[in-house]
């Protein structure tokens, strides 16, 4: 997707939204900030007070530049954390700008019964309706192709400028509203309600309304909200405390509230808390960005933690198109029959290995070139539950199939399968290609050799998966011993053969059970059943409108290897959360160590031992720590809208390096922060 | 003298330790066939008893409780164990075995002290034996020592059937065992025998065990001196066993009726540790991963050690200013400790008590080093996990290790599970309220105590110690310590309701929110282990762990150990 990148307006609007969300009814969404709402609310009403009346006692000594400057900071506090809010969502305004174009209300030329046709506004067409859609039309509804055959440019949804085939029957029959056809025409049946549609969908999710909590992101806000208030009773008793310690000790002043709200709004987890909106939302926009549309944060969360990859061999392990590349005839029959049948059952075959089966038989017996409309045949067209094709000609009756499907058959009609063909059914499979049996009647007449090529790329690609700790599965309509060739040759952990979509179904059930998380591609609407059972469930925008339902993301660039980049991305989600958790609340000590001696430096002077910082005064003390606590948010939210980077390592390397980056340097960083801003106020002679 | 601290000191704790570690393990074997219900070596002896027991009180042994309950019965079993103890004590003045004629206790008193025992705290307002009869302390306060400690026992047991558990077992998934059986079980297989044994032990030491009145004696002086009596070896061994720690008589263990050898000391130091230290063992053999068992006894462990030779250095370096003015021994900070047990020993049964949450003493922590005195503070402001009580040591544990997996879980980019159990939202805020929650009551009751008139009233030390006496009596009391830094008085009516309310707070607001991630984790799938989940059995989880468990401790507390121990420390040193 195109986003045309307007920083410096962006970047004012945010700056608007930051202030427009100070609202407290805004605020209170957010447990951690609201607090710092509160605490800013009441510095601000004793900088007020102390204004008229330098001396009052609700600021217990402090002097009012003081208070004025920590009641600054904390307001700063709120704008910052609103301002990564707004530019994470700014990012996916542009995005979410032009979608809404895409969306303007079109003229729709809807069908009745009779294919009568009527002009309507696209906003009155609901689920069931007939429109025909010309060349120059926008696409007026989401739907699906019954009839005809366009090119349509999707660029308005996936960015991708070459134009698109979208044709009825088989896996190309979705059309998404929005979108504009570019020649030909075609009738589409309506799938949604206005209101409903994809385009509204990725709008929704673009612009964050519709954002839902995640089940991780829920609990640990449920864990922030529990620190912040065993943080907030912290700071609270110590106004007892110090009152009893300044009684007991006879001297020192009593710790000031404007201290106190400082104190505690370092300690409660204000880092994570103001940012921890700004990460979810920018971990959907590094999908969008990837060209995915999940229908829910869920699903993007649950991606992070799938440990079974179910892919489809063809187009993803092997390339798609299966070449035949040999005619192996059995006894009595010759390979120039065998070859004929074949190329006569592969006529009216549109798929890559049909067309490549007619190649060859062209190319090695010189057989004339015919189409399928110039022969008076019957076609019997491929069904995934028979998994035979074949043609009836002249009372000839030829089956092409796998091998077991077309004994079936033959042995159904008291044909017997000779051992010959059985033999050459498992070379071939042995080498890893697809044999594919040809049966004239009850007669087998051969084999064809399909050779399959694995793509290239791919074992790089399922180790790394290994190494994050997914297993991948092939799921192939293979035979058991084509399936294992190619299983070993790509590097799969392990596969199913001869799958239908019933033993796709079992083979989920039977994982989930076993408490593993599933991941599937598909694209077909037999893939509809199994992909509504996985857990994370990727279907191909290229494919049918049944399998985009149901899944629970769709891959606009129909990459059946996004699953890789879509697993990283809800891992990184987790990881920016955790990792800014752990430094969020790593920073707290470095806070007591600044602050606790400058709160008591008058009861206590001895408690200046543990300024081990050196800082100049308890002012600069406290207000180095205040601005430290602020500044981190800003710093921290190129990070929380990139994502904390994510390697394909074992869950120990990747502990290690993040307890120590985020862990100990949580520790570490604000102690030289706070210094470092001290050793500023002090030199411009502010404290 | 590494760390300033003697040679003989270290080799007492590396014998400690040892000791501790060899007998734990086959103990804790041993448990763990008990908690499971598998024949064990008394099961010959004792199985028909048992039986007896579940004929005479209708138990279906195999009827299973949900969460619910079994949170129930938990519930129904203290509140009636408290209303027993409660009108004993009361009315103790007319029940013999009484020789001492001793009055029925205070209402307020009553109160404190019959939650105390039930809540397996053990806080003593009172001094035993001017307080309590025989008869309240053998059938009142022993026999809650026993129950309190089998109820922490039988809750941790429920959490581990809740994480051993899983949709595809033949079990219900929602059932976490039958409480009553837990109880009878835990009694009598475990904390009866391990008593005699030790009651046994210490009597041949010289521990009395009598029911004869006190003995008047004429001192050289001519006045009269009265030496209190009663049944203590019975009750001393579960009193150290239990993890409850209330003493027979006022001083506690420093008592030479109560620990008279340096034997019998060591024997009720180990005793203070054994049974806590044991679960972990039981709980790796009860979840089929005895490492996951092994690392959680190497956290509690890895905190222990290092904070027992902090105290015991802090003790042996002693008052500078004392030692400047020649009033110390060069062997340090002597004061309030007993010459039979020295400084080692004595740091040694402080850093135990307070780590496991026993709270019996040998010696006077009001008296120890600011710092010294420090180290049983904070262990036990760490919530009572490093070893802790019986059983809530361990469940204790166990939730600050779901905090734990759930941060790192989401630092390596995996929805955080522990031991395949998925850690969700409702995990999540049950452990929050029973790692965060009992830190209110210490905050809250502590401001409380400094502000008014009564609880000032008690603080007999002025200044930063005097906040720590309260500041310590309210951390002992919500997490169910029971040990007392001593210089408060707080047996009135202030200080009794304000401790029972801490006491009941701590213990079941982590008792319930426990059981209740129990029966959620019992439901949930098992996910197998792959390369991408987090191991929870290495060195670098035990350190995580423990590095979670010190933060929250210390980012709680920090202002208030600032304003006690921290500012006095730092005044004793600066002059």
């Amino acid at each position: 997707m195109s986003t045309t990148v307007k920083s410096k307006s962006d970047l004012m609007s945010a700056v608007l939204q930051a202030f427009a969300r100070l609202d407290p009814r805004y605020q209170v969404r957010n447990p951690v900030m609201f607090l710092v709402w509160v605490g800013s609310v009441i510095t601000t009403v004793i900088l007020t007070v102390m204004l008229a009346d330098p001396g009052n006692i609700i600021g217990g000594g402090q002097p009012v530049w003081f208070v004025g400057l920590i009641c600054f900071w904390l307001w700063f506090t709120l704008l910052f954390a609103n301002f990564a809010e707004a530019m994470a969502e700014g990012r996916g305004k542009a995005q979410a700008d032009s979608l809404k174009k895409a969306r303007r209300d079109v003229p729709a030329k809807k069908l009745d019964k009779s294919k009568n046709q009527t002009v309507v506004a696209a906003t009155s067409l609901r689920k069931g309706d007939v429109v025909r859609i010309e060349a120059g039309d926008v696409v007026p509804a989401d739907g699906q192709v019954i009839e005809g055959i366009a090119s349509v440019d999707e660029s308005a949804i996936t960015g991708e400028s070459a134009p698109v085939i979208r044709e009825s029957g088989g896996d190309r029959d979705a059309v998404t509203g929005g979108t504009r056809v570019l020649s030909d025409w075609v009738i589409v049946r309506v799938t949604a309600d206005p209101g409903e549609s994809f385009l509204d969908k990725m709008i929704g999710l673009v612009e964050s309304a519709k954002r839902q909590k995640t089940p991780n992101e829920i609990a640990l806000s449920i864990l922030l909200a529990a620190l912040t208030l065993v943080f907030l009773l912290a700071t609270a008793t110590l106004l007892p405390f110090s009152l009893f310690s300044v009684e007991r000790a006879g001297s020192g002043s009593v710790i000031t509230i404007t201290v106190l709200i400082a104190l505690l709004v370092c300690l409660i987890p204000t880092t994570i808390g103001g940012l921890l909106s700004a990460i979810g939302i920018s971990g959907m926009q590094r999908l969008i960005r990837a060209n995915v549309i999940a229908t829910s944060g869920r699903a993007v969360e649950a991606a992070g933690d799938i440990n079974v990859l179910l892919l489809d061999k063809t187009g993803t392990i092997t390339f798609g198109n299966r070449q035949a590349v040999e005619f192996v005839p059995v006894l009595n029959v010759s390979a120039q029959q065998l070859a004929e049948a074949a190329e006569l059952s592969s006529l009216a075959d549109e798929t890559p290995e049909g067309r490549s089966i007619v190649a060859l038989a062209r190319g090695q017996f010189g057989l004339p070139e015919r189409k399928a409309e110039d022969v008076e045949a019957t076609f019997i067209p491929f069904s995934a539950e028979q998994r035979v094709s074949g043609v009836v000609i002249n009372e000839r009756h030829i089956m092409k199939g796998a091998g077991d499907a077309i004994s079936g058959l033959i042995n159904l009609k008291g044909g017997l399968v000779p051992p010959e063909a059985k033999t050459a059914i498992d070379d071939i499979a042995r080498k890893g290609g697809t044999p594919l049996m040809v049966a004239e009647g009850p007669k087998v007449l051969g084999v064809i050799h399909l050779k399959d090529i694995v793509k290239p790329d791919i074992k790089a690609r399922l180790a790394e998966l290994r190494r994050m700790g997914i297993k991948s599965v092939m799921i192939t309509g293979d035979n058991p011993l084509t399936a294992a060739a190619i299983a070993s040759e790509a590097g799969v952990d392990d596969f199913v053969a001869q799958a239908t979509p019933e033993t796709k179904l079992k083979y989920i059930r039977k994982m989930q059970e076993g408490g593993e998380m599933v991941a599937m591609v598909g694209d077909g609407t037999n893939d509809a059943p199994a992909l509504a059972q996985s857990d994370v469930a990727v279907a191909m925008n290229s494919g049918t409108q049944a399998a985009k339902e149901a899944g629970n993301m769709v891959d606009l660039d129909s990459d059946p290897t996004k699953l890789i980049e879509i697993v990283e991305i809800g891992k990184q989600l987790l990881m920016t959360r955790g990792a800014l958790t752990t430094f969020s609340i790593a920073n707290d000590l470095a806070k007591y160590f600044a602050i606790i001696p400058a709160a008591f430096a008058t009861t206590f002077p001895a408690l200046g031992l543990l300024n081990i910082m050196g800082l100049s005064s308890p002012q600069s003390a406290i207000l180095a720590a205040v601005i430290f606590n602020a500044l981190i948010i800003i710093a921290l939210i190129p990070l929380a809208l990139k994502g904390v980077k994510y390697r394909a390592e074992p869950a120990s390397t990747l502990l290690t390096r993040h307890a120590l980056i985020y862990g100990l340097g949580g520790i570490v960083t604000p102690f030289i922060g706070i210094k470092i801003i001290d050793m500023g106020l002090t030199m411009v002679g502010l404290v | 003298m590494l760390f300033g601290i003697t040679p003989a000191s270290w080799l007492q704790l590396a014998l400690y330790m040892l000791v501790l570690t060899a007998v734990a393990v086959p103990l804790g074997l041993y448990m763990a066939r008990v908690l499971s219900g598998e024949r064990n070596l008394l099961t010959p002896i004792l199985a028909p008893v048992e039986k007896l027991i579940y004929g005479a009180c209708n138990v279906r042994p195999e009827q299973e409780m949900t969460w619910k309950d079994y949170a129930t019965a938990v519930i129904l079993f203290s509140l009636g164990g408290f209303i027993l103890l409660f009108s004993l004590l009361l009315a103790q003045g007319s029940i013999p075995p009484n020789p001492q004629n001793l009055p029925g206790l205070t209402p307020d008193l009553a109160f404190n002290t019959a939650v105390s025992f039930v809540t397996n705290t053990n806080w003593q307002s009172y001094g035993g034996e001017t307080t309590l009869s025989y008869f309240s302390q053998m059938a009142g306060l022993t026999v809650q020592n026993f129950v309190s400690a089998a109820v922490g026992i039988a809750v941790l047991t429920a959490l581990i059937r809740g994480l051993s558990r899983h949709s595809s077992d033949r079990l219900a998934t929602d059932k976490l065992g039958n409480f009553w059986v837990d109880m009878v079980r835990v009694n009598l297989y475990i904390l009866l025998p391990l008593s005699l044994i030790l009651a046994v032990l210490l009597a041949s030491q010289g521990v009395i065990q009598t029911l004869e009145p006190y003995v008047v004696a004429k001192t050289l002086e001519g006045a009269d001196q009265t030496i209190a009596l009663g049944p203590v070896a019975s009750q001393e061994a579960i009193k150290m066993l239990g993890t409850n720690g209330g003493g027979f008589f006022n001083t506690n263990s420093s008592h030479p009726f109560e620990n008279p050898t340096p034997f019998s000391n060591f024997i009720e130091m180990i005793s203070i540790l054994i049974i806590p230290a044991a679960l972990c063992f039981t709980f790796g053999r009860m979840i089929g991963d005895k490492r996951q068992g092994i690392a959680i006894f190497a956290a509690m462990t890895l905190v222990f050690v290092p904070m027992t030779i902090a105290c015991i250095g802090l003790e042996q370096a002693g008052n500078p200013h004392l030692i400047a003015a020649g009033a110390d021994a060069a062997g340090g900070n002597m004061e309030g400790k007993e010459t039979r047990f020295g400084i080692a020993n004595s740091a040694i049964w402080a850093a135990a008590t307070t780590a496991a949450s026993n709270g019996s003493v040998n010696s006077m922590h009001d008296s120890f080093t600011p710092l010294g005195g420090a180290i049983p503070m904070l262990l036990m402001k760490f919530g009572e996990v490093i070893y802790g009580g019986a059983g809530s040591g361990l469940y204790g544990m166990l939730i600050f290790v779901i905090l734990t997996v759930f941060i790192a879980g989401l630092m390596v980019g995996r929805s955080p599970e522990y031991l395949g159990k998925k850690i969700g939202a409702f995990e999540i805020k049950m452990a929050s309220i029973a790692v965060l929650f009992p830190s209110a009551p210490v905050l809250i009751c502590t401001a409380a105590a400094v502000l008014t008139a009564p609880g000032q009233a008690g603080l007999y030390n002025p200044g930063p110690q005097g906040f720590s006496e309260a500041l310590y009596a309210f951390t002992s009391a919500a997490n169910n310590n029971g040990s007392a830094f001593a210089g408060l008085g707080a047996n009135n009516p202030f200080y009794n309701s304000l401790l029972g309310l801490c006491m009941l707070f701590g213990r079941f607001f982590v008792l319930l929110p426990v059981l209740a991630i129990a029966g959620s984790l019992a439901a949930k799938k098992t996910v197998p282990a792959s390369a991408g989940t987090l191991p929870t059995h290495t060195p670098l989880f035990v350190v995580v762990l423990i590095g979670t468990i010190v933060l929250v401790g210390v980012l709680t507390y920090a202002p208030a150990l600032a304003l006690g121990p921290v500012i006095e420390h730092l005044n004793m040193i600066k002059g």
